[in-house]
This record gives C-alpha cells, structure tokens and sequence, in this order.
C-alpha cells in the first residue's frame, strides 16, 4: 500500500504491507532510528511516539493506520541546537544510561504533559510506569520529568 | 574517607557530578543501535519447541534458503574450556547438531530479504524431533537415573568444587549452635531493553566482515568467531555501537553471531538478525538459578566460627564463553563467607548441566545469591540467640584489614562497620519497631531488612586464573593520544554500554594532562580503532580501563612536560600543565597544550632526539582486586491477606572508593538496586514439566516499573583502594547483590509474628500467601489441640 | 515477531463494515478497533487472521451517549475516553475511577470499550464493569441487531457469544441511582498487570440497611460474572466489617478458580476474598 507519514513535518511517502507495524515503518521505511523497538507487543513501551497529539505505542498500530496523520518522535523534539525542557531535564538529571528506553520515555512524558500540563506527581508516577527501563531504577527519570513538567508550564 | 560532593572544588574533574558526554546524541535520537542498520538479507531463527530430542530432520519450503548444522561443515563447536574442578568441557554447535537440548535452542537459519518474510518462511520449517524425557531442575538432574544431557558429563554434573580448611572439623563439632538455612534462587532473565542483535557485512574488496553487533566484549567476540569459523582476526572487525543494555547477558558468545559471519562470508553480503524479546527471554542467557544449603556454627557469644555451604548451580545446557558455567559455582564458592570473619570453611560447589537455557553472568554472579543465603542465615542466628540482627553483625564483621579470608582472598581496606552503622542510624532503628508495633496491632506487617556485603571488585587475571579459566580478561589497555589538532583521544578496550565511561575516563584524563573532559575522546566498541582488551562486565572498567587510562595520561602528561621545558627553557619540576596550558611556575610564560602537540609531530627536530616523535603513549593495568561494600536496609509494608510486598524505603550506604562522578555512580547504585528488588519480589523464569517455557512475554517475567521502586536514599564512604591506582572500587553490581537479601529479610521481619519462613527469591506473593495459609493451618491445628500458638 | 499477512478493509459507514465482515468471516477475517490486544497476539503468530475489519474509520461509531437511563458507548470510544467523567452520574464516576486500572496510559489513548468486551480476557475491567452491572451488549452484523445480556454475553476464556460475522457495535450501560455507592478494587503484581483478581461491587442504603448488592468478580474464573452468594450476604445487612467479610469469604466460596502455573486455587480464593473486601470497604 502506498501510504505518507509525516513524520515530525516531513512527509514521507511509502510503501507498506498492511502488517507493518507503524514501529518498524519509521524506522525502516523512513529511516527515523531514534524510535526503539524493545518488545513488540507493547509492553516496554520503548517504542512510544506521538500521533496526533496522543503518546501511543507505535509497535501495536499499523503504519497504514497512521497514513495522513501527524506523528512525531525523539528526532523532532529539538530546535535545531536548542533542547527540549525534557530532554534538556534527562541530562540534568542523569536519567538515561544506556539511552535506548530513553526516546519512549521522552515522547511518553512529553506526550502525557502536553495534554495534562497540571498532572500531579502521583498521577505522573503512573504515566512513567507505563515503560520499563532497565539501567537508572526510575530515581533520575523521574526527577527528571518533574523538572521538565515544572519547565513546560512556564513555557 | 571523605563524604561525597566536598571534593570537585573546580581545580579538579574527578569527582564532580558532570553531565554525561554521551548523552547529546542519545536524547536526540542520534544513538546508533545495532538494529539501525540496514542489510540486504534478514535472518529468523527456527527454534527447538522441545527441551530433548534427537533431532531427525530439517523440513524447509521448497526455495527457501534454510541453514542447518549440516551446512556449517568445519565450523567448531563453541568449546568454552577451565582446566580445574573436574570440568567437563561440552560443545555447543553454532545450529543443534543431530540432538536439541533446550527449548529455544537455535536449529535452523532462514535467510530471506526481510524480517517479516523470514519469520514467514521460519513458520512453515517442520522439525523432526525424537523427544526424550528433558530434566530441567538441578536436584533433580543430580538423582540416580536422572537424563543424561551430555554424554561427556556423567550424572549432570560439569565442574565441582570442593574445599575445606585444615581445622574446619574441629572447630565446627566444638561450636556451640547450628544454624542452616536451605536458600533457593529461582532463575531469571538479565533483560536488557535492547534484545541480542547482531549485522555482519562482507567486504568484497578486502575479503573481511564487519559484524557489528550488540555486546559488551567486542575483542573476544573476534577472537571466539574466529576460532570456531578458522579464519584469521585480521579479517573481521567487530563493532560494539551503542549497546542497549547487557548486564551480562552480552558478556556471553551468541551462537547466532557465527552463523551471522558465516553467512556474510558465505552470501558475500551484509546479513542481519535482531533477536525478539521472546527469543531473548527463552533462549537469551539464563542466570541465578541455584539451591544453597549454608550452615553456620557459632560459639556462645554468637561468633560464626565455620560455614559450611552446599553449592547446586544450574548451568542450563552448554557452558558459556568465555567465562564457562564455572563463573556461578565457583563464584559462590570462592566469596561465600562475605564480608564476615569466618577462617573455617567447607564447601561443595557443582555446577550441573539440565535441559533448560544456557546460564551466564548476569549482574552481580551468584553473589545476589550467595549474598542472601548469608544475610538470611545471619537473621536466622540472631532469632536463634535473641538478639537483634543488626548486633550480630556488629559481633562479626571483619573489622581490621587487609584481611584475607578462608579462601585466601586479600580484602584492601573496607568498612563494614561503618556502613552498617550509617544504614542503621538513617533509618532511625528503634523509631521504626514503635511504628511496626502500632501497625500490627492494625493487621498491618512491617519490617526492615539489612544486607551487609562485599563486591569484589576489578577482577585481574589471578582471579580468573584462580578458577582455572583458560580466559583470563583481567587486564586492559588504553592508548591515549594527542594528536596534531590538540585534541586528545583515548583509545579503550573496555566496551562501556552505559556506565558513562567516555566521561569519567575523560574527568580522569583531563586531570592528568590539564585539559577540559570536552577536549578528550574516549574511543571504544570497535576493534580496528580500539586496542585488545576484554570489555565491560563485573564492575571492572572504572578501576581497569580507569587504571590503564591513569597510566597512558601520566606518561602523556611527563611527555608534554619534557616538550614544554624545551620549548620554555625551564626545568621540568616547574613546568605546570593547567587550563589547557603548560606554564612556568611564578612566572606568565605558557604554551597551550594543542600547540605542544603541534610541536611533538612537526618539530621533532628541535627537540634534539632528545623526544620521541608524536604524542601517543600506552597504558597497561591488571589490578589484584578490590573489595567494595555496603550496608543496604529495606522497609517493607508486606500485605498479609494477598502476599503483595511493597517496598517502601530503600537505603544504601555504600563504600566503592574514590568516586569519579558522583551521579554516575549513585546511578549505576539506583539501577543495581532496581534490578535487586525485581529479582527479590518480581522476575522468574519457569519451565514446565516437558521444560517448555511458561514466561516468553513480559506479561510473565516482570521486571519492575517506576511503581515497584522506591525512592532509594544513598548515602556514601569514600575509602580510597590502595589496589586501584585510581582509588576508585568497582560498584557496577552492588546495587543488585544486596537488594534481595534486604527485601527478603525484611519480608521475614514482618512476617516474624506468624513464624514463617521465606528462603526463596523471587518471594512472590504466591509464595507468601502459601507460607502463611500453611501457618495458619498450623495455628489452627495448635489451637484446636490445646497447644499454644506462635 | 511481526504479523503474518493479512489483507486489511478499511470501511467507511456501519452497513459497508458489516457487509464486509459478512464477506471475510468465513475466511478468518477480524474486527480491527484499537488493536491494544489483538495486535500483541498477532506479533506473537498466536493469531493469523487473513482479513482485518478495520473499524477506525468508521463514522458514528466513536460516540458515548446518555439519554438519561442509559449510556451508550460506541464500537470505536477510547478507554481514555473516561478518563474523565462521561456523564453527570456515578457511573461517570465509576468508569473513571476503573479506568485507570486498564494497562497504562499509552494503552488507554488506543483501545477501545467494547474492544476489551469482544476479546474477553477473564481479567478485563470492562468485561467485569458490564457484568456487574448487567449493561445490554449490541450486536450487528447484515443479518440484522441482536441485544445480548451481559450474563450471556461471556462464555468462556477469551470466548464471547458473538458470531463470527457479528460486530460489537455498542455497549448500553444502566444509569445507577444517584444514591448509589460503588468500590472498586484489583490485585497484580506490578503496575498497570492484568488483574489477578478484580471487584465491583455497588448498592444502595435502605434504612441504613444494604439493598440491591451487586458483586462483580473478575479475573478469577474464566469470565467475569456477579456473585449472587456474596450478594445475598450484603442485602439486607448494615455495612460493616463483619458484613463485609463474609460477603467477601461467600465469593471465595463460590467461586471456580481459574488455575495456573503460578496461580493454584486456594491462593486465588485468597485474592478474592481480599478484591471483595476491599472494594466494600471503599464503598463504605
């Protein structure tokens, strides 16, 4: 099937099997490495992009379902040099190690706060459950994403 | 001893909290993973859907491109080897070869133009497979009439260790208590977020592959294909890119990654495999899977005199490159006695071979293990001469140093004491019992747990050598340069994949020459840049690496010295090298360090052949071993009427030496520990009884989410190792040995009204519930029959 | 693990998506709605269906409305769709409060309502939610609308009455009294599980006294259903712990374990008797 994403403002103009998982489409179609695969059936959530607005995993959606719709990734997050308040707050705050979780969590976190700007830190604390990272044991991801939040809404 | 965060006053980088160099390509998407490459075949693996069989016949789809064993004629089999213990060396064929062993076991490579087409094809691959009864538990494997697994191991078992001290007799039939504890670890799965991967790509000008593939030892991963495959080093260069994650289980040879080369060679093309995460949880490496039997003999005052331990390890079904199955058994056997004075010791260590995925280190060894068999027996002891745990590790912690232990191991300077007191005094002790107190007059079970331990640390060849390896990766290299552009790079053979080596090798450097960390790059993963060396694992690279990186820069920085004192005509004892300058002392005279390395490569001859040309020098380190510690004491809020814990405090003092950058370490300390309390409460692999899988998703092996983990309060000795010539000790691994002992402690402590007994991680809830239903059936029995309660 | 192949229909009204279905059934074809569930199943090659229904652009069908008795929840509404409370009633209240029980947040934003209902999973919250509250489940296929009872509506692990041309076009959910208390409470191991064990319970105060006592119980047998043994504890009685717990030990009583390697009975009992506790005492 002959399908654009647009990924981050830039179309992308493809052509998929309808079982290609939306995951597997941005990164071998339209070459956007930055989103990570980690389990394939939407657990670990490293894989977790934003489509239209809302953080999704993208290893439990087609890529046909995503044709026309605005996606974004960890790729589109800076402008040009300048960070974004999360990815600027996971440095900060030593919230990566190896750094392949890291693009999920950053869309995750950003993804949530942007539709929930006032979420509390219990409610944040559930959101960051959602995925699994392996190295940091959450301490510094999630100081890291209260700074970030506290940033965001000044912005 | 110095408390964190007082040093780093700005004169120095060592020990200031700076941001990672690593990172500004990692959260921008810019990371370069394995699975980011493209290739132009993509490889499924057909698995074994049995644990034992022979294996009969291959049926693969008409014009598919299917390999089996009997296409990797001449390919050797993966014979890891220990020349001690009575070990039986076992191969495992890079495809089974005529018998499958294990659930998962690769069988079969399909190579098709896509992953998706690959699996297509892998599907319709039917195996004929001669089943056999598999045995999959250890004591079990160990019974008279038990399978046997391999040939060449008779009744299971592949190595045994045995020792006993000269008095251990004499003291033990004198002592005046016996406390044993029967410790059983069920077997868990490293679970890094990257899964195995691996693309090997021919060159058709040169005739060599590049396998770039996810590992934590790329020079050995070189040096074990080319052994088996029988072509030389030269012409494969193994990349480790960015490594998402191994935690051990990437520290073992995959034998996908020989089929991955042989088929480069073969096809004259680049050629891709990305494990799945199933794939990575039956077949990825397993670990901790053991039975511990530890009795401790103690005199009147409660001073352990002899331990005794029982060692059952299930090595799973092949033995692991390089480190071999001897790495849990003998591990277990070598540190057992922790971080106690004990001088009489008896143990028999075996590892035995089963139907069930190959085992390999995975973060901390058997020391999780051994860890929590000790500290549980030491509970047990206090319980059995009423007093408090925390005073009878008081009455045994070794508290003079060096001090060298039953086995004969060297302890440098620690400070179990110190950092039992400081784990004590944090949680305010007695200010808890009243809160516990209150809470059980509510339904409600609370208890605390202390783990003391020691981590040893930066293994150097005669640690290795020690067990019989044939292996010994104990040293490392690093070659540190300046080149023309007065920028420096450091090459390393240590294969970081999260540790943030690239920074603190970089704060060391810049120290040492005068330079800022931005200055400095830190080269590693790629064997045509990098010198040989071992890699990453058992919290080594900080002291090794770190040790060798000291020694480069040093004979860099009296390099730059020499220069500068020509080119300055002064003495060399008043040459400064500081803020990217070498300077005369009292004076304003300075050269830039870029230009002095300008100088060494383009002015030679001024310096009279007095210099040799360039800027480049080599380090060389093999240390004899250090000894980190730590104290960590958990609170838990166990839930009597489900089983489910809740951790709700966690708190470490720790004591890994000269600490390089404070947040690196207190994170590799966070993870450790995250990884512990999974291992404590979440993360277990089951087998059922035809030894398949019951846990292939991680819907089923439950590592932790942000939810399982506390908030963890740390809290720091610096103790600087006169064995580390950077004064820093490993602390990669503490974290996750201590945790479980802790948790699981702790869970005793609040369940001590009900006189259960949890001797088993993960202590799942399931596990609680039916010791507790078995108490309770017992206290209704009492009651029924006049006798008193507990 | 990806999918095999399939061919996917991407139907734009309710009529063109019936017939389609209609077409593929009989040739393994599925309903596709947030995929949150079958898409997992399908990575793992566990489910190979040759069609895909997809459902996500069918138009009407993403609606939740009340008429004052009953609430209607469309084919295609979000799990996040409750996040906030969709009627001025407490089972506005109620949905959300259960909602945040359903896998994580990134789940929520794509699975569906009445996605969770067809695929049935014994430890579903929805699946218990339309249990205990007896909600009317509707389905269509070109054959015409068939109103099924929740209590009929499940028949066994992953199973459902629904005929394989039938799509699950609606879920219509009682309105409760305003008077009406509700406890929800669910076991698992680690946030955001299936749930080990789940309960919904809701009554009403007559006197002081219980009345009309639902106790939903879900994630312990093969499907979720009320427990009219637990049920008949509560009517009648003034709430309390002793109350309380014998409703709670009833359940556990009168249930039919589902057992597993981790998971014997007894121990399954032990959690029911704890959800059913808990979700009474939170309705207290």
């Amino acid at each position: 099937m002959d399908i654009t994403l647009t990924i981050n403002g830039r179309d992308h103009a493809i052509a998929v099997e309808p079982r290609r998982t939306l995951a597997d489409a941005i990164r071998e179609d339209c070459g956007q490495t930055g989103t990570h695969i980690g389990c394939e059936h939407g657990i670990c959530g490293a894989c977790t992009i934003i489509v239209d607005g809302e953080p999704i995993r993208s290893c439990l959606m087609f890529a046909v379902q995503a044709n026309g719709k605005k996606i974004r990734t960890v790729e589109g997050l800076a402008n040009g040099d300048k960070l974004h308040p999360m990815q600027q707050a996971f440095m900060d705050h030593h919230g990566l190690q190896c750094g392949f979780c890291t693009p999920g969590f950053l869309m995750l976190a950003i993804g949530v706060l942007e539709r929930e700007p006032n979420i509390s830190d219990d409610g944040l604390l559930d959101v960051l459950s959602s995925n699994l990272c392996r190295c940091t044991g959450y301490q510094n991801i999630i100081k890291a994403v209260r700074a970030a939040a506290k940033d965001m809404r000044k912005e | 001893m110095s408390a964190h965060g007082t040093r780093g006053s700005g004169t120095t980088w060592v020990g200031r909290a700076i941001r990672r160099l690593e990172d500004p390509a990692l959260i921008t998407g810019k990371g370069r993973f394995t699975a980011d490459l493209p290739a132009i075949h993509w490889v499924r693996f057909v698995r074994s859907t049995v644990a034992a069989g022979k294996l009969t016949k291959v049926h693969a789809p008409k014009g598919a491109m299917v390999i089996t064993a009997a296409d990797l004629k001449g390919v050797k089999k993966i014979t890891p080897m220990l020349h001690k213990f009575n070990y039986r060396p076992v191969g495992q064929p890079a495809l089974a070869d005529g018998m499958v062993r294990f659930t998962g076991e690769p069988v079969a490579a399909v190579v098709a133009a896509s992953e998706e087409e690959a699996e297509d094809i892998a599907d319709q691959v039917e195996l004929s497979i001669d089943e056999t009864t598999p045995v999959t538990d250890a004591r079990r494997a160990l019974e008279a009439g038990a399978p046997q697994v391999h040939a060449e191991a008779p009744g299971n078992v592949i190595l045994e260790g045995k020792v006993k001290t000269p008095d251990f007799d004499t003291v033990w039939n004198g002592a005046h208590k016996i406390v044993k504890v029967e410790a059983r670890s069920r077997r868990q799965n490293a679970t890094p977020m990257e899964p195995r991967g691996a693309h090997a790509s021919y060159d058709v000008s040169t005739g060599r592959v590049t396998l770039t593939c996810t590992t934590q030892m790329p020079h050995l991963t070189r040096t074990a294909i080319c052994d088996v495959l029988a072509f030389p080093e030269s012409d494969l260069r193994v990349i480790a890119p960015d490594v998402g994650g191994g935690f051990g289980q990437k520290m073992s040879l995959a034998s996908e990654y020989v089929v991955l080369v042989w088929l480069a060679r073969k096809l004259k093309s680049s050629v891709a495999w990305t494990e799945d995460r199933r794939e990575n949880l039956i077949a990825g490496f397993h670990s901790r899977d053991q039975h511990i039997t530890l009795e401790g003999a103690f005199d009147r005052q409660s001073k352990l005199v002899a331990l005794k331990a029982d060692i059952v390890s299930n090595v799973g079904a092949y033995s692991c490159f390089p480190t071999t199955c001897g790495v849990e058994p003998l591990m277990a056997m070598a540190e057992m006695p922790g971080p106690y004075d004990v001088q009489q010791y008896a143990c028999l260590a075996r590892g035995v071979i089963t139907n069930t995925c190959t085992m390999a280190p995975y973060r901390g060894v058997s020391r999780p293990v051994i860890t929590f068999t000790l500290e549980r027996l030491m509970d047990k002891a206090a319980r059995a001469f009423a007093i408090d745990p925390i005073d009878i590790r008081r009455r045994n912690l070794i508290d003079k140093f060096p001090y060298k232990s039953a086995m004969g191991l060297e302890y440098d300077d620690a400070t179990y004491k110190e950092t039992l007191e400081m784990a004590v005094e944090a949680v305010d002790v007695p200010a808890f019992r009243a809160r516990q107190k209150e809470a059980r007059a509510k339904g409600r079970y609370l208890g605390i747990g202390f783990a003391t331990f020691s981590e040893r640390t930066g293994y150097g060849s005669p640690a290795f050598a020690a067990r019989g390896m044939e292996i010994t990766p104990g040293w490392e290299t690093v070659i540190v340069s300046v080149d023309p552009s007065g920028f420096v790079e450091a090459r390393i053979g240590s294969s970081p994949h999260g540790q943030g080596l690239r920074t603190t090798l970089a704060q060391i450097i810049a120290d040492a020459i005068g330079t800022t960390p931005e200055m400095i790059k830190v080269v590693h993963g790629d064997t045509d840049r990098a010198p040989y060396g071992w890699g990453t694992f058992a919290s080594r690279s900080l002291v090794i690496s770190g040790g060798a990186t000291l020694i480069a820069a040093r004979k860099v920085r009296a390099k730059l010295i020499k220069i500068a004192s020509h080119m300055l005509e002064a003495a060399p004892d008043d040459i400064v090298l500081a803020d990217g300058s070498a300077k005369v002392a009292g004076t304003d005279r300075a050269i830039p360090i870029a230009k002095l390395a300008r100088e060494a490569y383009t002015q030679t001859h001024r310096f009279k052949g007095e210099i040799e040309p360039g800027l480049t020098e080599t380090g060389h380190y093999d240390p004899p071993g250090t000894f980190s510690n730590a104290c960590h004491d958990a609170i838990v809020d166990v839930d009597a009427e489900t089983g489910h814990v809740k951790v709700e405090r966690f708190v470490v003092a720790e004591d890994a030496g000269l600490i390089i950058n404070p947040m690196i370490a207190d994170g590799q300390v966070h993870g450790g520990i995250a990884q512990g309390i999974g291992n404590a409460l979440l993360e277990e692999i089951i087998y059922d009884d035809n030894g398949g899988i019951l846990t292939a998703t991680l819907a089923d092996y439950l590592p932790p989410t942000a939810h399982e983990i506390p908030p963890i309060e740390l809290h720091h000795i610096e103790t600087p190792s006169p064995n580390s010539i950077t004064k820093a000790k490993g602390l990669g691994e503490g974290g996750c040995i201590g945790a479980p002992a802790a948790v699981v402690n702790a869970i005793n402590d609040a369940l001590s009204p009900f006189g259960v007994e949890i001797e088993e991680i993960p202590a799942t809830p399931q596990r609680i519930r039916a010791a507790l239903r078995s108490a309770e059936k017992h206290s209704a029995h009492s009651r029924a029959s006049g006798n008193p309660g507990p | 693990m990806k999918p095999a192949p399939f061919v996917r229909h991407v139907p734009k009204t309710l009529d063109e998506a019936l017939k389609i279905l209609a077409d593929v059934a009989p040739q393994d074809g599925r309903v596709l709605a947030g995929g949150q569930s079958l898409v997992p199943i399908m990575a793992f090659r566990l489910a190979k269906p040759a069609h895909l229904v997809d459902i996500n652009e069918v138009v009407g069908l993403d609606k939740v409305i009340s008429d004052g008795t009953t609430l209607t929840i469309g084919a295609r509404v979000r799990h996040a769709a409750f996040h906030k409370s969709v009627v001025d009633n407490p089972l506005g209240q109620l949905l959300s409060a259960v909602v945040r029980h359903i896998a994580h947040y990134p789940i929520r934003m794509r699975g569906t309502f009445c996605g969770s209902l067809a695929h049935a999973d014994p430890a579903s919250e929805w699946c218990l939610v339309v249990a205990t509250l007896d909600a009317t489940l509707v389905a269509k296929s070109t054959r015409g609308e068939r109103l099924i009872a929740a209590k009929d509506f499940f028949a066994g692990i992953m199973s459902t009455a629904l005929a394989e041309d039938e799509l699950l076009a609606e879920a219509r959910l009682p309105l409760l009294a305003s008077d009406v208390r509700f406890g929800f409470n669910e076991f698992n191991r680690r946030a955001g599980d299936f749930a080990m064990a789940a309960s919904l319970v809701t009554y009403r105060l007559n006197a002081g006294k219980i009345a009309e006592a639902r106790v939903g119980l879900g994630g312990a047998e093969s499907f979720p259903r009320r427990i009219v043994e637990a049920e008949a504890a509560l009517n009648g009685k003034t709430p309390g712990d002793t109350v309380f717990r014998a409703a709670a030990e009833a359940a556990a009583k009168a249930i039919d374990p589902l057992e597993d390697h981790q998971t014997n009975a007894e121990y399954r009992r032990d959690l029911v008797r704890a959800v059913v506790r808990r979700a009474l005492e939170q309705s207290a």
